[in-house]
């Protein structure tokens, strides 16, 4: 998804408006940050959860800890960027405490549930209706992946994002993340063997 | 001819591989790394665009209509906000109400009761160096994390420190127990770890460049890794061994 540049900068300029206006006690100004980003943040926590109401726990997360830290933004740095970031640690957080815990997912996520339908099976033409089984056949695969694995993954190859700015968002050196969307093609390209040659 | 690795062709389908020009040259000649290729676009033109779960226009309001409540909280505490004369007052009373608290249960008599269940002091040690050593190994995790975090730009450290805030309250305990157990090196190390457990919990989430550098500084000043890592090692070895004799034998 390539984004015009120009737009990202005025937006950037209008993000950067907002935060000083927050700073100097308009509260209110930080709807704009929050209507401006939360779709976007919403996209980034479903795909590193598989989740989609441990996405919106994050997303509601991400946005209380950026306010609560907003006087430590710097404001020469990107605020999408920085609020990415934000989320991405809000997400693995979340992982780890259901990790620690052993909790379920609050509600059961059908890509796991496909996982365990689709695992070991061979497609064929005539079970498969092509289109949506295809695509479930694809959030199988991601939500094989790592938390970072797929976060890198789907920050390239959905959003379009960069390598470097994949590495500041997840905090990690550009080849690490080469590495990780590597592994991650890799995979779908594994998996997706048997499907691939049956798109239209 | 050598072939392109499956490596430099994904990066190329992305338009992260340096040297374009080369590989184009050798796609031209190569049938072999061009099928490969093209298999590699049909896979990604099938994963295709994400399915996540739509969500409609009017999603930021909703979400600012559930966050609007809660940002009435007051911030986090600074670490410059600690140092203020009224906390540290504050900080010094319920210290010396936790050490007065602690002396009383530690002196005041009391009468004799036989323990409900008899386990032998031997089988105590073990379980009580079981539990160091797994704290130990949890705590140098998050300090190695610390430690290795790249330091570009702003660092959120949030999740470490909510382990580092975990780790306080059982750092406290084990370093009690092992000064009643007559473990001074023990509890001196987890003396230590604790002071910068407690620095990484209570210090702000989000860090500078600078601020992380100051943090490692500390750390590695105190050489606190070392002493984990020496201890965690004597511990797990002393607990495998069984722990001959009571827990006397000084780390």
């Amino acid at each position: 998804m390539a984004i015009d540049s120009s737009l990202m900068n005025r937006m950037e300029g209008n993000d950067a408006a907002a935060v000083a206006q927050v700073l100097a006690g308009d509260e209110d100004a930080y709807r704009i940050l929050v209507e401006r980003h939360s779709r976007s943040i919403f996209r980034l926590a479903y795909r590193m959860t598989a989740n989609e109401q441990d996405a919106e726990d994050v997303v509601q997360e991400t946005f209380l800890r950026a306010y609560r830290q907003l006087k430590r933004f710097e404001s020469r740095s990107n605020f999408g960027t920085w609020l990415y970031r934000i989320a991405v640690n809000c997400s693995l957080d979340l992982i780890r405490k259901r990790r620690r815990h052993d909790e379920p997912p609050t509600e059961p996520s059908s890509e796991e549930e496909t996982m365990y339908q689709l695992r070991d099976e061979r497609p064929t033409p005539d079970r498969m209706v092509l289109g949506a089984e295809i695509q479930k056949k694809v959030d199988t695969v991601l939500s094989t992946l790592g938390p970072k694995e797929r976060a890198a993954f789907s920050l390239r190859h959905y959003d379009g994002m960069s390598i470097e700015e994949i590495g500041v968002v997840l905090g990690v050196r550009p080849s690490a993340i080469k590495n990780s969307i590597f592994r991650a093609v890799q995979k779908l390209r594994r998996e997706l063997q048997p499907v691939v040659h049956l798109t239209p | 001819m050598k072939h392109l690795t499956e490596e430099q062709i994904i990066l190329y389908y992305y338009r992260d591989l340096a040297g374009k020009a080369t590989v184009e040259a050798h796609l031209a000649l190569c049938g072999e790394c061009r099928r490969q290729l093209e298999d590699v676009r049909a896979t990604l033109d099938t994963v295709g665009s994400s399915t996540v779960p739509d969500r409609a226009e009017n999603y930021g309001a909703e979400v600012w209509t559930r966050l609007r409540p809660r940002l009435e909280r007051p911030p986090r505490m600074d670490w410059m906000a600690l140092i203020q004369p009224r906390r540290l007052a504050a900080l010094a009373t319920v210290a010396a109400l936790l050490v007065v608290a602690f002396l009383t249960g530690r002196y005041w008599p009391r009468p004799e009761v036989s323990p409900p269940l008899a386990i032998s002091a031997q089988a105590q040690d073990r379980i009580f160096l079981l539990a160091v050593g797994e704290h130990l190994d949890r705590s140098q995790s998050v300090l190695l994390e610390l430690l290795n975090t790249p330091s570009g730009g702003p660092v959120d450290i949030s999740s470490e420190q909510q382990r580092a805030e975990d780790l306080v309250a059982a750092n406290r305990i084990y370093r009690q127990t092992a000064t009643r157990a007559g473990e001074p090196g023990i509890a001196n190390v987890l003396d230590d770890l604790e002071r910068v457990l407690l620095e990484v919990a209570r210090g702000p989430s989000e860090l500078s460049a600078a601020d992380l550098e100051e943090v490692r500084q500390r750390i590695e000043n105190q050489g606190i890794l070392f002493k984990v890592r020496v201890t965690d090692s004597t511990v797990h070895e002393r607990e495998r061994e069984g722990v001959p004799g009571s827990v006397t034998g000084k780390i």
